[in-house]
Formats: C-alpha cells, sequence, structure tokens
C-alpha cells in the first residue's frame, strides 16, 4: 500500500522530496563519472570538469527532469480530475448522500471555527494589540480577586509606571446598569449610552477623531467647561452627519455641553454596541474602586514585568493616601494584569472550544460514514478497476485516481458545507451563550475560509486514503476472473467497514455521553432553588437620575417612592420595590463587612455581597424570610441603622439564625443592628455557592437612589402591554426619565445557566447527529453484508438453517461491532470528559449512570439498525438465492 | 568511448537546450527508439543512470551516445509510468547511487516496443526495398 498512496502523496508533497533526491541521483553520477575519468589518467579537478561537461550541466538536466515530472502530474491530475467527475455524475443518488454527508460535517465545523476565530482567535481591532492590557488588583486579604481601580491607583501608575507607556481610566456601569447619559434639547429627552474616559483612553487605542479633536487633560479637570465626543452612528442619527456640529452645544444630564469631536465609524469601544457619547472621566471627583483601565505597555515590555513595576508601585500609592495603609496592607493588595484580548473574551473560550471539539468529531464521524459509502461503491467497480490494471494503468495510478474522486467529492461538500455554514452562523450566534463577546468580530473570514480548505482536504485524504487500502484487494488479473464475488476481497472490505463502523459507533458514545452529562448538569442546575420564586413574574428595570440630582438624595426618594406609587395602582401588581441591584444580574458589590461580636484584631473580615434595598424588596423577589422582620419605610426613610443579613452569613457567625438578630454589623463607627434573616440567594448563579449577603436600607448608599433597579411582581410581567403601563406610571413621575435594562428575573436567571444550556444544545445537536450517522453507518454494512451473504443464507437454510438462526448470525454480527464500539467509546470518553469537568455540576464526567445508559442506549439503536436488514436475510428464499447468480 | 562516434547520430538523441520546444520537435518514433533503449539496457540488470549510459553505448557498439540532459527525464518520467523503480544502493567503487530497476509493467513495455520495433523495421524495410 505504501507505494500506492505513496505517489499520489509524493506528487502533492512532491517539490522538496524530488529536488532533493534529483540533486542526490545528479551528484552521485558526476562522482561516477569523475572516477571513470580519473581511471583514465586524468588529474582529480580535470576529470571532474570533464563530468561536468559530459552531464551538459547540472541545472539544464535538473529542468528537463522537473518538466517531465510536473507534466506528467498535472496530466494525470486533468485526467483524474475529469474521469472522477463523470463517475461522481454517473451516480447521482450516492454523490448526493455522500456529498450531503460532508457538507453538513464540513459546515457545522466551519460555523463553529468562524465563532471561535471570531471570539478568541482574531486581534481586537486596535494597532498593535498584543501590548494593550488590563490593569486590576486582587485582594487576597479579604478574598477578593480583579478588582478594578480607584482614581488613586491611576493617579500613582500615571505617574511612576517605568512599563507603562500609558494608562486610562474608563467607566461604563456594573452588570446590566450601563454607564448613560440623559441627553435634553435634540426632540424626545433621551437615555444615550455613554463611556466616561480619562484623555489617555483614546490615544491609548490609536483612535484618533473623525473630526474635532480628542480630549486633553483640561477637560478631565474639574470646573473646565463640559465636552463631549460623540460616535459616528450618533452624530449620523441626530445630527444627520452634519460636519457644523464641532462646537455646538448640548445639554447632557442637565448641563450644556460642547461637543468636540465625532469618533471615526470604525472605532468600537471593547464590545460596547450602539454607545453614543463619551465623556471626561474626571478622576479627581472620582471614589472607590470602580473604574476600569486600559494600559499600553512600552514596547518589549512583558506582563510579568509590567505586574512586577505595579507591585512597585503600590507602597509608592500608600504614601499618596496614608489613611489606606492599613487597608493595603491587610487585604495584601497586589496586581492582576491582563492582556486587554483576555480580559474581554473571559473564560467562555473554554466552552467554545469544547462545542469545537464535539463538532469537529461529527465530521470525523461523517467523513468515516462517505468512506464506508465508497467502500461498498468500490467493490461494485472492481471489475471495472481491474480492467484498467490490466490494460496497464499502475496501481499508483488507480488509487491517485481513487483519492482524486475523494478529493472531488471533498471539495463540492465543502463549498455546500460554507454555504451552510454562512446560513447557520446567524442560529449560532442567537443560540450562543449572552455573555459572548466580540459578536461582531464573528463572521467568514480569510483565516474561516482557509480553515474550510485545509478540513475539506484533510477529510478528502481521510476518507480518500482509505480506498487504496481497499483496493489492494484487486492484483492485475485477478480481478478480472473472479465475478465480483470474490470472497479474499470482501473479506478485507468487510474488515475496513467494520472498523469504520466501531470509529462511529465509538465517537457517537463519546458525543453522547458528553451530551448527557450536560443534560445531567442542566437538570442538577434546575433543581437548585435560586433563592428566589417565581421568577417569570418579577418584571425589573432601571432608571438613571441625572448624576447631580444624587446631591439631593431626600428628593431622589421622594421620586423612587412616587414612581413605587404610581405602579402599585396598576391592576395585577402585587409588590414591587428598588435596589441598588437585581439578583443574578452581576450588578450587586462586594464590600467587607465587619460583625461587632466577632471582630479580629488587624485583620479585614472577608468581603460580602452587599445590595441596598427599599422594604418589599423579598416579598417582591420571593426570598422567605427566616427570622426577624423585613425593612420598613420608617427604617428607610429615618436612616435606622438596621440591616438584614442571608441565612448563611447568621449561620456562619451565630450558627442559629435567630440569634443574629439585634447583633452589629457594618462600621466601628456607625454599627447596624441586624433586624431581620432572610434565604440565600445564587446571586452568582445557581452552579456556584450562594453567596453570603447583607442587605442595606437603600438609603445607606445615595448613588443607588439616583440608579435604582426596580422590581415588580405581577402574573403580567413580560408583557408589553404591562410594560407599557409600566413606563406611563414612570413618566406620570418625571417624564424625562427613560427605562433601560428591562427584563423579567427570570431572565437573568436563564442567563446563569446560559453557557450551560448552549453546550447542551449544541451537544446535544452533535450528539443526535453522531447517533444518526452512527445508525445509518451500521444499517449500511450489515444490509450490504445481507446482500452478499444471500447465497451462503440460502445455504444455510437449504441444509435446515432455521429463520432465527440467520437472524441471530445477522444481529450477532452487528451487535459485535456495537459492542467493540461501545468499549473504544467508553475508553475514548473517560479520556475526553475531562474537558467538561469545568462546565458539569452535580455529576462527574465519569459518571456510571451516564455511560451504561448511553452505552445501553446505543446497543439498542445498533440492533435496530440491523434489525431491518436482518429482518430481510430472514425472508431470503433458498431457492431464489440460489438460482440468483 | 570517450569521443562521438558520429555527429548526426550524437544529434539524434541529444538533449534540447531549449525546454519549451522539448518533446514537440521529437517524433515518437525517436522517443520510442530512447525509451527502447534503455528499457533493453535495463533488462540484464538493475543500473545507475551513468551505467544506463554506458550500457546502451555498449549494446549499440558505440553507435549511440545517449546524452545525460535526455536520459535523466527519460528515466524519470518511466518512473513516474511504473514502468522502472528506482532504489539507492552502493555502487560498485562504495558509492551511494540511484538504482533502476525494471517493474513487470516496464518489461511488459520492454516486450511491447520490442515488437513494435520489429514491425517498424520490417514495414519500412519492404518500403525502402520495394523503391
Amino acid at each position: 500500500m505504501p507505494g500506492r498512496i505513496g505517489s499520489f502523496f509524493r506528487n502533492l508533497l512532491r517539490k522538496r522530496a524530488i529536488e532533493q533526491a534529483l540533486n542526490d541521483e545528479l551528484r552521485s553520477a558526476v562522482e561516477l563519472l569523475t572516477q571513470e575519468k580519473m581511471k583514465e589518467g586524468l588529474s582529480q579537478p580535470e576529470a571532474r570538469r570533464q563530468a561536468l561537461i559530459e552531464l551538459g550541466g547540472v541545472e539544464q538536466v535538473k529542468e528537463e527532469v522537473r518538466a517531465i515530472r510536473s507534466g506528467i502530474f498535472l496530466e494525470t491530475f486533468a485526467q483524474d480530475l475529469r474521469y472522477a467527475l463523470r463517475i461522481l455524475r454517473k451516480s447521482p443518488g450516492f454523490t448526493t448522500v455522500a456529498v450531503l454527508t460532508l457538507a453538513l460535517g464540513i459546515g457545522a465545523t466551519t460555523a463553529m471555527f468562524s465563532v471561535v476565530n471570531g471570539v478568541s482567535l482574531k486581534p481586537l481591532p486596535y494597532p498593535q494589540p498584543e501590548s494593550l492590557v488590563e490593569v486590576g488588583l486582587d485582594l487576597p486579604g479579604i478574598n477578593q480577586f480583579n478588582w478594578p481601580l480607584c482614581p488613586e491607583d491611576y493617579f500613582t501608575f500615571r505617574e511612576q509606571s517605568r512599563t507603562f507607556q500609558d494608562i486610562g481610566l474608563y467607566y461604563m456601569g456594573f452588570g446590566a446598569s450601563l454607564y448613560s447619559a440623559n441627553v435634553t434639547g435634540l426632540g424626545r429627552p433621551e437615555h444615550v449610552p455613554a463611556l466616561g474616559v480619562t484623555d489617555e483612553v483614546l490615544p491609548i487605542l490609536g483612535v484618533t477623531p473623525l473630526l474635532g479633536r480628542s480630549f486633553t487633560r483640561t477637560d478631565d479637570e474639574p470646573g473646565s467647561s463640559d465636552t463631549v465626543m460623540i460616535t459616528y452612528g450618533y452624530w449620523r442619527s441626530k445630527f444627520g452627519g452634519d460636519r457644523s456640529v464641532i462646537g455646538k452645544a448640548i445639554d447632557v444630564d442637565g448641563k450644556p455641553t460642547t461637543i468636540i469631536g465625532v469618533l471615526p465609524q470604525r472605532f468600537r469601544f471593547l464590545d460596547m454596541t450602539n454607545l453614543g457619547m463619551l465623556l471626561p472621566l474626571r478622576p479627581r471627583l472620582l471614589r472607590g474602586y470602580n473604574y476600569f483601565s486600559v494600559a499600553r505597555l512600552k514596547p518589549g515590555v512583558t506582563l510579568a514585568e509590567a505586574s512586577a513595576d505595579v507591585t512597585r508601585m503600590i507602597p509608592i500609592e500608600v504614601e499618596r493616601v496614608p489613611e489606606r495603609a492599613n487597608f493595603f496592607k491587610d487585604t495584601r493588595i497586589g496586581p492582576n494584569l491582563q492582556l486587554l484580548k483576555d480580559y474581554m473574551i473571559g473564560d467562555v473560550v473554554k466552552v467554545l472550544w469544547v462545542v469545537m471539539g464535539g463538532v469537529g468529531l461529527v465530521l470525523v464521524i461523517a467523513c468515516a460514514n462517505v468512506a464506508n459509502l465508497l467502500l461498498v461503491k468500490i467493490q461494485g467497480r472492481q471489475q471495472e478497476l481491474a480492467i484498467r490494471a490490466a490494460l496497464g494503468a499502475s496501481p499508483g495510478r488507480i488509487g491517485g485516481g481513487l483519492v482524486v474522486e475523494s478529493l472531488v467529492l471533498a471539495v463540492i461538500g465543502g463549498a455546500l458545507g460554507l454555504l451552510f455554514a454562512y446560513g447557520g452562523l446567524q442560529a449560532l450566534i442567537a443560540l450562543a451563550p449572552s455573555d459572548l463577546p466580540r459578536l461582531n468580530d464573528i463572521g467568514i473570514d480569510r483565516l474561516v475560509l482557509l480553515f474550510t480548505l485545509g478540513v475539506t482536504m484533510v477529510a478528502g485524504l481521510l476518507f480518500g486514503s482509505m480506498l487504496p487500502l481497499r483496493y489492494a484487494g484487486v492484483r492485475e488479473g485477478t480481478g478480472l476472473r473472479e465475478t465480483g464475488r470474490s470472497v479474499s476481497a470482501s473479506r478485507e472490505r468487510h474488515r475496513a467497514s467494520n472498523a469504520l463502523v466501531v470509529i462511529q459507533v465509538g465517537l457517537a458514545l463519546v458525543l453522547l455521553v458528553s451530551s448527557a452529562l450536560m443534560i445531567r448538569t442542566f437538570q442538577a442546575l434546575i433543581h437548585v432553588q435560586p433563592g428566589f420564586t417565581a421568577p417569570a413574574e418579577v418584571e425589573t428595570f432601571h432608571v438613571h437620575f441625572p448624576p447631580e440630582m444624587i446631591k439631593a438624595p431626600e428628593r431622589l426618594v421622594r421620586m423612587d417612592q412616587a414612581i413605587l406609587d404610581h405602579i402599585e395602582a396598576i391592576p395585577g401588581v402585587s409588590s414591587t420595590d428598588f435596589s441598588s441591584a437585581v439578583p443574578m444580574d452581576a450588578g450587586a458589590e462586594s464590600d467587607p463587612v465587619l460583625v461587632k461580636d466577632h471582630m479580629l484584631q488587624g485583620q479585614l473580615p472577608p468581603a460580602r455581597r452587599c445590595f441596598w434595598v427599599s422594604p418589599s424588596f423579598f416579598r417582591t423577589m420571593g426570598i422567605p424570610t427566616v427570622a426577624g422582620r423585613d425593612l420598613t419605610w420608617d427604617d428607610i426613610l429615618n436612616k435606622r441603622p438596621v440591616a438584614i443579613v442571608s441565612e448563611n452569613l447568621a449561620r456562619e457567625y451565630w450558627d442559629n439564625p435567630s440569634d443574629a438578630l439585634g447583633k452589629q454589623i457594618g462600621n466601628p463607627k456607625a454599627w447596624q443592628q441586624i433586624v431581620g434573616v432572610v434565604g440565600n440567594v445564587y446571586d452568582d448563579g445557581t452552579s456556584r455557592e450562594a453567596p453570603a449577603t447583607v442587605y442595606w436600607p437603600i438609603t445607606d448608599a445615595d448613588v443607588f437612589l439616583g440608579q435604582p433597579a426596580f422590581a415588580i411582581r405581577s402574573a403580567r410581567a413580560g408583557s408589553q402591554s404591562f410594560m407599557n403601563e409600566v413606563q406611563q406610571a414612570v413618566w406620570s413621575v418625571d417624564p424625562d426619565l427613560p427605562l433601560s435594562a428591562v427584563h423579567t428575573l427570570d431572565y437573568y436567571y436563564r442567563n446563569s445557566m446560559a453557557r450551560v444550556s448552549f453546550t447542551l444544545v449544541m451537544l446535544s445537536l452533535a450528539g443526535g447527529m453522531a447517533l444518526l450517522l452512527g445508525a445509518i453507518g451500521l444499517y449500511g454494512v450489515i444490509a450490504y453484508s445481507v446482500s452478499q451473504r444471500t447465497r451462503e443464507i440460502g445455504i444455510r437454510m437449504t441444509l435446515g438453517g432455521q429463520r432465527d438462526d440467520v437472524l441471530r448470525l445477522i444481529l450477532g454480527h452487528g451487535t459485535k461491532v456495537a459492542l467493540i464500539g461501545v468499549a473504544i467509546g467508553i475508553a475514548a470518553a473517560l479520556g475526553l470528559s475531562r474537558f467538561l469537568s469545568g462546565l458539569l455540576y452535580g455529576v462527574k464526567p465519569t459518571d456510571p449512570l451516564t455511560f451504561l445508559v448511553v452505552s445501553v442506549v446505543l446497543v439498542l439503536v445498533s440492533l435496530l439498525a440491523c434489525y431491518i436488514p436482518a429482518r430481510r436475510a430472514m425472508r431470503v428464499d433458498p431457492m431464489v438465492a440460489l438460482k440468483y447468480e | 568511448m570517450s569521443k562521438p562516434t558520429g555527429m548526426a547520430r550524437d544529434v539524434l538523441i541529444s538533449h534540447s537546450d531549449k525546454r519549451g520546444q522539448m518533446g514537440k520537435e521529437r517524433t515518437d518514433l525517436l522517443r520510442g527508439t530512447l525509451d527502447l533503449l534503455i528499457l533493453k539496457a535495463l533488462g540484464l540488470e538493475p543500473l545507475h543512470g551513468v551505467g544506463v549510459s554506458r550500457r546502451i553505448t555498449q549494446i549499440t557498439a558505440g553507435a549511440f551516445r545517449v546524452s545525460f540532459g535526455s536520459l535523466f527525464p527519460a528515466l524519470h518520467r518511466m518512473e513516474e509510468k511504473g514502468w522502472v523503480q528506482a532504489e539507492w544502493r552502493a555502487s560498485e567503487n562504495n558509492r551511494r547511487a540511484k538504482y533502476y530497476r525494471l517493474t513487470s509493467s516496464g518489461r511488459a513495455q520492454l516486450r511491447a516496443e520490442e515488437q513494435d520495433w520489429s514491425q517498424v523495421v520490417k514495414i519500412m524495410t519492404a518500403a525502402v526495398e520495394s523503391a
């Protein structure tokens, strides 16, 4: 066999190997001639000169040989191609099935690869993206990681860094509550998605404005005149692309603000879509660890060097803020630097690669199926091949021709697959988890096309190379003499098809086990009570009051309360509240919380999940009260020093939830008394532990009064008519107040399982396809074997064999193949399922029950696939079978 | 052996320096002659390229000296067609050299070409003598 396919592969990879051999050959010829001439008495140099003359120039000879080689290659290739097309046209049924199978496999692989490519392989659309980093902080002392920066960090790093070319700070809000600006005076009042940036951010990203100028340090100084840059999209939609917009003033958050620049059309800030405007961040007015950063490293600086640099700068920062020295020491604050791209895409890539792997396995199964079809088909062409061999076609030539046929099939399948991928990509993106970053970068680009081409070629060669193996059974002459029922050849063919079916069954088992594990994970997650009840009946939305209103918190509370009153008047509303964040919307904060009777000297307490809530928050969310009472409006409006904690927090300190009542927590300067204990809420999703949580009165944090998240419990939640009424209720309080992030609580709950359900759906699709292809493959092999053994079966029955024996014979064959496949598949799945372990919940990657059930199902499906041809075999009429020849 | 025996014959089977014209100008008959000579030379034992050239000179009693510019392309073409198979071996002087060996289809080709050639000679002789 090596000589047979070898010829073809040599032709493909020919250039270098042939060149090398040719060089050697000619060098040895020169040596031989030189020796010959030295024997005739010439000196070595003269002999060599004569040898070269006689050879007639080494390079010319090489050229002639090359021309011959490539000429023959092209000529045979063209012949093979024509022949292949003719053969494929002659059996349209076979060609259709094979091409469709391949197109599905290649299409699915291509679509999935475009997602992986867009999300994780493509560089970010900024110059030298590899030197862009996100600077965050780890606080291992309070078990908090990857925090954003505070303004003092920014000032210190900006002034003292030796490794950053520059560092900038930006603010885009948290969780579902994205930063936005209220724009008035341009038609209807509008809530425009906005981004606060320091003046370095745009230069770091290499962005220059289309019109006007970028921010300077002056724009960032408090007290300077208010300026804004608008995005291309906003410019087109609001100003019709009017170039005289620069210098115009618009009202942003109630202040007249000058437009100083328009951003270019292709500008995109990280993953933010439909961003409307950029505002100066003014870091001197800011406080707290709320601001993300982007930095550009100096050329040649590594991430590790930059991290070391930040570590060096942290003590310098302590000099700037001596009052926080203890905090720095206790939290053991340190750097957490990531490449900007890694920071953006996070760990969702792991999920994508798992799905990619699953889809790739389907392609392998598809290839095995096509290979099997070809094997069957080639059996029918034994005569033709034998004639070609007898007429002088070399085995390599015939093998090469068959490989060309496979490649032609693969290329047609690949082209169709590309079309499928093109169509399926949108569906895939719609299915993708909502936290999938860089959706705009997903598409079919050059790398994807190259990938498809590569996959197509590999697929073609993969199943194509099975053919010469099969063809090895034909020797010159032998094929001609036999009547197409050569026993030895068909045994070989059977061995090859059985091996292919074993592979199919094995891979199908791997995929089915993976999807079954995901199903078990999903079931386990669904079984965990999230801590709230009937989330589909809770409608939530955010409003943003203009920032300067935060200076008047009493007025804000009154307005928030007025909105509640209006909403409660809507028919069908049973409870409503406002709070700093909605459970599971990733908007809640984490802060260290002290406990009066559990103070540890010189040690910070761990950070706790913190919500700031109004009364009825627990009733609206359906969070049960375990002990004590809910907050009251009296607590809220009179700022009583009270708090509510979650059950796990209470148990952690006082074992019994009711013992927590009356205990003091919070801040030693103003302790707050625990008045209630409520059930745990899985704020990080049900696959993670429920975080220990403290609920403070919302009046403790003015900032949240200005951007509250409202929640309404009503059976009408989620309907458009209901939302219209809610909108009217809000606008009757303040007609300038737009609603954002309108979602039911169920939306956040489902999102928390989005990765699991995406992987589940994709792997189940892959598993289903694998099962179908595997069953078809097995059916094909058994059916063909039955048709080949009709005569043998006839003889058996004539000699007294019973129908049951025949059935057992055929089913036995199928079962054997399926069982070997299952055994191999179990071994493979045990090895591969650990790639899933990060995604699994409540089930081990080696869960015996899953393996058992999947194996049984697979064997049953295999038996069914064998049963249909086996029944046909049982009905064989001995007389007909024997006569038929 | 060291001097060409006849200009005309040498030109007859010399290699062309102009690649573009290669093959086209040569008639099939002449190319067939070279192939036949090479197959014949290899018929006795496997030989390397230089050996084939020497063997042809020998069996044509010095009448034909095949240029290497024609010989090597021909050998490679025959290898592609599967008439000969190449392998690296030590030469008579213990040098590594690429030896060509006739395959069974090469032998069949040799027989076929020998028959063709006798056929041509018979016809041509008859034609020439009839005139």
